[in-house]
């Protein structure tokens, strides 16, 4: 009983480890469990134009900040010639170009590549505090039109919230009354409103900033940012849209600017100019993650499988994939009781099975090992010593083999080629073992038990080509473990085995018959 | 119905293979026990130490150039039988029951030359039948001779019978018969006829090939209800003697009747098979219970046997299981 308990906790301690470990992956890591799992990838680029007056030349502008929910995988920045630096405040990050004398046109480029990972993003820390809103100076005209407004809306609307939107709302709406138009007026350029709705909120006594954001949509080109307003209400900022007044952060939008710093500004140039252009590409999310958990050098990841060498990692997806074969194994022998020639050959075959594609892979098999039981069956004739046979069969294995590969390419059947996939030393030890189970056991017991190795192998080459369990066995070698915990109980199992059920049937109508 | 319900089985007492494996095998008989009775030679010279009858060696083979001394070893036998010293389920055993000049003849009348002989030798020698293929050792043994008692219930060989002992107590037993089907050889599954033997008396209760229920012997149509194994409770003390022999605590003991000499034990096994129950019709499950539930084994193998006789003779086996049953649940 003691062994069985700690059996027990063995296995529970084998399934939460593996169990524990994936769901980290997949919940911390951001690893998808599916294979198709697919993210976009935005490559944008920032075209910073301006023309170089001959003096030292000073170019300043503002770069996305890192916020959560967002990965940038790549950022590069180029100009010729400059000097370049990026320097980091608390007002957030700015890359800065700077050479002694410029003239004529000048360009900069910045690009950055990045993917939205899906995961919630936190509210914004509590060092994200805003101050105090300064009260704006509107002249006599327009402060009577502003708090008329104001008073208008404050009466339709309950709290901070709606507030913003119903004065974004008002602001926007298609016939403005006088009051508004007098806000408004003519200059209405999206700077000027977005300042105006926060002046109009700071006179409420509400803090607000501007945001600055570009939409992402593929192939655009020429793009600027556009303006929203973020409103603190309760302990966080919300995001509001300042022509529907909508709240919450779109999606496909990326932040680029919080606060009313300068985007751009350039020292020692005139006329500067700055357009963003958008690209879209689709890249699999599993090798997204895995290159963003190698740069964050996530201790799982680092010392992982991905670490190795490419050919490495191929042989690992073989190699990973062994254990589902040999749960197969233990599931027919124990639980279904079919007998295979040799333990684990049909995972062999099973692999072999993987490199030449099924139903070529069977007619190999039963070739090679149907023309070597006629050979074979001749060679026991010759009276040979067994390791001389066994050695003979070896050969003629690989005669067979080279023959099927000549004869199929003169054939044009380039599929047949993959026979050399086929382990040889297997192949004879099986014709061998078949030859003698022949002699001894007669045919029967020859298919009984060549048909229970091929059934089991064709089972296990189904699981092992399964999408699904290929790649979570690469991507998730801790449900290694699982599998481990699993055969570890099935190693308990006392009850019947299926070929039991039928092999006991007689015993079934005891009962009646059991009267002597 | 070609499958039997497995709450049924359990109630029958059937064991499986992986309960065998399990509860039987791994449980009773420690692994380095093993070579004693894997290796018949040793088992043979254990047996001799115990004062049991077995068949009287002939010679022994041991390395491939000794192939050529065959013909000398043979020369003053016309009936022996060649057997791999490590060889399971009874593969590879050759048995040659007349010699006249450079023939021998096989019970079936098939002749074979010196060469063919040869080659099986080497063959085994080879280590072909041995398990896992490792070399192996031949032995050569006399014949056993066919009781009069059998002569009408077996076909070109001679029957054995397999007593499974636990713990040192015949818990069941069966006679295997061998048929033209089965080659002369006393394998179940190869065709042999399995004949479940009567703890109590040695009559024979229920005979099965193929896993299906017969009443005649298929090549002699001899009826099974007249037959009585003599010599009953001298096998069962032999079979019983084998626990303190080897030690193994679950084995399955294959004796034989030789007309001249009696029952004489020629083979143990360590991982004795199932075939027995579905022979004998009912479950080892209840009788293990019993022997698992004696607390000190008694250490004289003839009272052990005379206790199994009293516990698992037919008579009081009578009670259908589902009676069994009700009597446990009412306590």
């Amino acid at each position: 009983m003691y062994a069985k308990l700690r059996l027990y906790i063995v296995v529970i301690l084998l399934l939460g480890l593996g169990i524990g470990l994936t769901l980290y992956k997949h919940f911390a890591l951001g690893f998808p469990l599916s294979p198709d799992d697919k993210k976009s990838v935005w490559t944008i680029e920032a075209r910073i134009d301006f023309a170089a007056r001959g003096n030292p030349v000073i170019v300043s502008f503002a770069l996305p900040p890192q916020t959560p929910g967002v990965v940038f995988m790549e950022e590069d920045f180029a100009s010729s010639d400059y000097g370049f630096s990026e320097l980091t405040s608390p007002s957030g990050r700015r890359a800065q170009w700077s050479k002694r004398a410029a003239s004529g046109l000048q360009t900069a480029y910045y690009r950055l590549s990045m993917y939205e990972t899906g995961q919630i993003a936190h509210p914004t820390a509590a060092a994200d505090l805003p101050p105090e809103p300064e009260k704006p100076e509107f002249d006599e005209v327009l402060k009577t039109a502003a708090t008329t407004l104001l008073d208008q809306v404050r009466s339709k609307s309950a709290n901070t919230e709606i507030f913003t939107r119903e004065l974004i709302t008002t602001l926007n709406s298609k016939a403005p009354s006088q009051n508004l138009s007098l806000l408004i007026n003519e200059q209405s350029s999206e700077d000027y409103k977005t300042h105006l709705i926060i002046n109009l909120l700071a006179l409420e006594g509400i803090s607000a900033r501007i945001v600055r954001g570009l939409y992402l949509e593929d192939g655009r080109r020429r793009q600027s940012l556009t303006n929203f307003v973020e409103v603190y209400i309760g302990n966080e900022w919300l995001l509001f849209n300042q022509n529907s007044g909508k709240s919450g952060k779109p999606k496909k939008f990326l932040v680029w600017q919080r606060g009313d710093q300068s985007l751009l500004d350039v020292v020692g140039g005139k006329n500067s100019q700055i357009s963003f252009s958008i690209i879209r590409n689709v890249h699999s999310t599993r090798d997204l993650v895995v290159r963003d958990s190698m740069n964050k050098q996530a201790g799982i990841i680092d010392f992982s499988i991905y670490s190795l060498p490419i050919e490495q990692q191929n042989a690992f997806k073989m190699i990973l994939l062994l254990p589902i074969g040999a749960l197969i194994v233990v599931i027919m022998r124990l639980l279904i009781g079919i007998r295979t020639s040799g333990t684990f050959m049909p995972i062999l075959i099973a692999l072999a099975l993987i490199q030449t594609t099924l139903l070529t892979g069977l007619i190999i098999f039963l070739t090679v090992v149907g023309t070597g039981l006629l050979i074979r069956s001749y060679l026991s004739r010759l009276n040979l010593l067994f390791v001389a046979r066994i050695s003979a069969v070896i050969i003629v294995v690989i005669a067979i083999i080279a023959s099927i590969s000549i004869l199929s390419n003169k054939l044009g059947l380039d599929q047949a080629m993959t026979v050399t996939f086929f382990p040889m030393i297997i192949l004879s030890w099986t014709i061998e073992r078949m030859s003698v189970l022949w002699e001894e056991d007669g045919p029967r017991e020859v298919f009984i038990q060549g048909g229970g190795s091929l059934l089991t192998a064709v089972i296990a080459y189904l699981f092992m080509t399964n999408r699904t369990i290929e790649y979570l066995t690469f991507n998730f070698p801790e449900l290694m473990l699982v599998n481990l915990a699993l055969i570890l109980i099935l190693g308990q199992y006392t009850g019947y085995r299926l070929s039991e059920l039928y092999r006991f049937h007689a015993l079934e109508r005891r009962n009646v018959a059991g009267k002597r | 119905m070609l499958l039997a319900s497995a709450k049924k089985l359990r109630s029958f007492g059937i064991i499986g293979m992986n309960q065998r494996n399990f509860g039987l095998i791994s449980r009773y008989n420690p692994r380095r026990l093993y070579p004693l009775v894997d290796d018949k030679l040793k088992t043979k010279l254990l047996a001799q130490q115990a004062g049991i009858t077995v068949p009287q060696l002939l010679g022994t083979v041991q390395y491939q150039h000794d192939v050529k001394a065959l013909k000398e070893i043979l020369h003053p036998y016309s009936q022996f039988v060649i057997k791999p010293v490590k060889g399971s389920g009874g593969k590879g055993i050759l048995v040659i029951t007349e010699h006249d000049h450079n023939l021998y003849f096989k019970p079936s009348g098939d002749a074979m030359q010196l060469a063919d002989i040869e080659r099986h030798v080497s063959n085994i020698l080879s280590g072909l039948h041995s398990l896992g293929g490792k070399p192996d050792t031949v032995m050569i043994e006399s014949l056993i001779q066919l009781d009069p008692v059998f002569s009408d219930y077996s076909y070109e060989g001679i029957p054995d019978i397999r007593i499974i002992v636990l713990r040192g107590y015949p818990i069941m037993s069966m006679l295997r018969l061998t048929t033209h089907a089965s080659d002369g050889k006393a394998n179940l599954h190869q065709g042999a006829v399995g004949v479940g033997i009567d703890i109590g008396t040695g009559r024979a209760l229920h005979a099965v090939q193929y896993g299906e229920s017969v009443t005649h012997h298929p090549d002699t149509r001899k009826t099974f209800s007249e037959l009585t194994v003599p010599h009953w409770d001298k096998l069962l003390q032999l079979a019983a003697a084998c626990y303190e022999m080897t030690g193994l605590g679950y084995l399955g003991a294959d004796l034989v009747l030789d007309r001249d000499q009696g029952p004489m034990i020629i083979e143990l096994n360590a991982r004795p098979g199932l075939a027995i129950q579905v022979a004998n019709r009912a479950g080892l499950a209840p009788r293990v219970a019993v022997i698992e539930a004696i607390k000190t084994i008694d250490p004289d193998p003839q009272s052990r046997a005379a206790f199994s006789k009293r516990q698992f003779a037919f008579a009081a086996d009578i009670h259908p299981p589902r009676l069994l049953r009700t009597r446990s649940d009412d306590r």
